[in-house]
């Protein structure tokens, strides 16, 4: 790679900047409601974690390059050049301090979609030399062994062998004209192995075709994360190579948000044109199973529970509907957090939040947000569809000594299953 | 120049010079904004761009309660100025005039004691709102130079204009003069401050509803 500098930090900006920003820029205010929607700022009250001062840097050299008035100034000697240790002061803001949850962007009151600068902001952070070692070392990993957190295929094999001696379930891998390709994350395989026997029941009790792929398995996205759309590219490539070349009609994303985010709606732009096959989110694909009739359940959860939306299915993705269709059929008394759906507050952890060690004292802070909402509802379960969630709710969960346990919609959802006639399972 | 050539002179010339740099301002900002482009999206649409961007332009009139409680002086002080200004600028009899004389048509307009009552409630909420932001430890430190030049060239041509109708400190016709100096020196500043935010508010809430509505989210 060649030498990271501010000149290709601030070249990077520009890249970046387009008609919708200029236009954001243009309109904000300083009304400082963004703050108050932040769950960085409303849990850490310092004004420098208002979402829209975040982007400070990126804001300047907007005006000085792409505005008269700008470059008036500048002539003038009236504004101050961006500098490296402008950028490096930003670095906490950018990264540790915001995990793109989107709810800024959907409570402005002049619809300014902060978080989508956010991203793009991250490109010249990388160009700069200014992002966090953690995400560095993911997306490394991401890169050169296949998985952030270093998970290799023999791992995977070894857990599908696990599993299909347990189950009986036949776990295919690289079977050419399956309907589904089932993607994976890393947290999936080595935290929530009981994700993959979930979907293996569900998808072959309702007579689907799917299959794993051994050259790919990774649906996460640390390019997206860290802000780097060439290995973003690199990593969202490796998921098309696969799916095309298994033919497949649809990649499942797996419980995971940022990876929805990748493949289903920055991936066809990273690549420069539309995939050959849809991209779904597992709790899509569940909900379509159900509405045919292929997914049926018997019985329901006794205990009060709660769904936590991943902000990148709800805000950013659309998907509000299909879990609470599903947990619908299995949980008797579910009950909404005051501000759930598309207004719901972020786990405190996502958009390479929990990928970076310097935000490990901020994503605590920040969960105190999901901790208000739990408090106030009394529950006895947890659910959600995204694994990164997951283990920051349990972390944050075990950090403030609360004993709710937190599950995934779809190995709730295969605990209920009804074995159907037909069906191979 | 005596009181009458000024009041000529903000009333023939000035007035012309700072509409010719609003109206430019007005058409190059916005051609500095949309000339930029955006890049295509291959991403298959889940609904209607269009639908989310008209969808977005109206609902973020509006707010979610929990929302409205944390913001309430914000939302509430920025309405009240917001439609204050409305009925000040463009509902006075003698602000109607002004604009047949410039556009060729007007329209009904109310009376003038009532509107006057609008312009007191206004200037009282951009007073609250010039506190609040003096004294919120986010908005005081968002705010630059140009947020408060923003406020005064608002606040200054409503007060002078309250000042002229109630004959209060200088001559009428002189305190006129100066009103619609001070509206010349809003229309001059206007296209380069934050006021801007005007007409390019729709174009942010239709750029971030488009995205909303190409991904399916309805908020």
């Amino acid at each position: 790679m060649s030498t990271l500098t501010l000149e290709r930090g601030i070249n990077a900006f520009k890249a970046q900047i387009d008609a919708p920003m200029a236009s954001f820029f243009s309109s904000c205010v300083s009304c400082g409601m963004c703050a108050e929607a932040c769950l960085f700022y409303t849990e850490n009250p310092d004004p420098r974690h208002t979402p829209i001062y975040k982007l400070e840097p990126l804001r300047r050299v907007w005006e000085q390059e792409y505005t008269l008035i700008g470059k008036l100034k500048a002539k003038l000697g009236l504004s101050k050049p961006v500098t490296d240790a402008e950028l490096a002061e930003w670095q906490e803001l950018v990264y540790n301090n915001c995990s793109l949850c989107g709810r800024c962007t959907l409570i402005c009151p002049v619809g300014n979609d902060i978080t989508y600068m956010i991203r793009r902001m991250r490109e010249g952070m990388v160009a700069s030399g200014h992002a966090p070692e953690g995400l560095i070392g993911a997306s490394t990993r991401a890169v050169n062994i296949g998985s952030p957190m270093g998970v290799k295929l023999p791992a995977l094999q070894a857990q599908v062998r696990h599993l299909e001696k347990s189950s009986g379930l036949e776990v295919p891998f690289d079977k050419e004209g399956a309907e589904y390709l089932l993607m994976l994350s890393s947290m999936e395989i080595m935290n929530y192995p009981e994700y993959l026997g979930a979907v293996a029941k569900i998808l072959t009790n309702a007579g689907k075709t799917w299959t794993l792929s051994s050259e790919c398995f990774e649906a996460t996205n640390s390019g997206i994360q860290i802000g780097s759309s060439d290995i973003a590219r690199e990593l969202v490539s490796r998921v098309v190579a696969a799916a095309e070349k298994l033919k497949v009609k649809t990649v499942i994303s797996p419980e995971c948000g940022h990876a929805y985010t990748a493949l289903r709606w920055e991936g066809p732009n990273l690549i420069g044109r539309p995939y050959t096959f849809a991209a779904k989110h597992i709790v899509e694909v569940l909900d379509e199973l159900r509405a045919e009739g292929l997914l049926q359940t018997e019985g329901f959860e006794e205990s009060k529970l709660t769904f936590h939306d991943p902000c990148q299915l709800v805000r950013r993705g659309g998907v509000v509907e299909q879990p609470r269709n599903l947990l619908n059929m299995v949980a008797k008394n579910f009950v909404e957090m005051a501000d759930h759906g598309t207004l719901n507050w972020c786990c405190g952890a996502g958009g390479g939040v929990s990928a970076n060690e310097d935000a490990e004292e901020v994503k605590l802070k920040a969960f105190q947000r999901k901790k208000k909402q739990l408090d106030e509802l009394h529950v006895d379960t947890l659910v959600t569809a995204c694994a990164n969630c997951r283990i920051q709710l349990e972390e944050g969960m075990e950090v403030n000594q609360m004993d709710i346990p937190v599950l995934g919609l779809t190995e709730m959802i295969a605990e209920h299953l009804v074995e159907r006639k037909g069906g191979a399972a | 120049m005596n009181e009458v050539d000024f009041l000529l002179w903000v009333k023939g010339s000035a007035f012309n010079i700072a509409l010719f740099i609003f109206v430019a301002g007005l058409v190059l900002r916005l051609f500095e904004i949309l000339s930029l482009g955006r890049k295509v999206n291959y991403a298959v649409p889940k609904g209607d761009p269009m639908q989310g961007g008209l969808r977005e332009i109206f609902r973020r009139f509006g707010t979610d309660k929990a929302t409205f409680q944390r913001s309430m002086i914000t939302i509430v002080a920025g309405y009240v100025f917001h439609i204050g200004l409305f009925v000040v600028i463009f509902l006075l009899a003698a602000h109607v005039e002004v604009f047949k004389s410039v556009l060729g048509f007007g329209w009904p307009n109310l009376s003038t004691p009532v509107v006057d009552a609008f312009a007191v409630v206004t200037m009282i909420a951009l007073v609250v709102v010039l506190i609040h932001r003096l004294q919120h430890p986010v908005k005081r430190f968002l705010s630059s130079p140009g947020d408060y030049v923003a406020w005064a060239v608002t606040f200054v041509p409503l007060l002078t204009g309250y000042m002229a109708y109630h004959h209060l400190l200088l001559s009428p016709q002189m305190m006129l003069g100066l009103h619609i100096l001070s509206v010349e020196v809003l229309l001059i500043v206007f296209p380069f401050t934050k006021l801007m935010h005007t007409f390019t508010v729709f174009l942010s809430r239709w750029y971030n509803g488009a995205s909303m509505g190409l991904r399916g989210v309805k908020s």
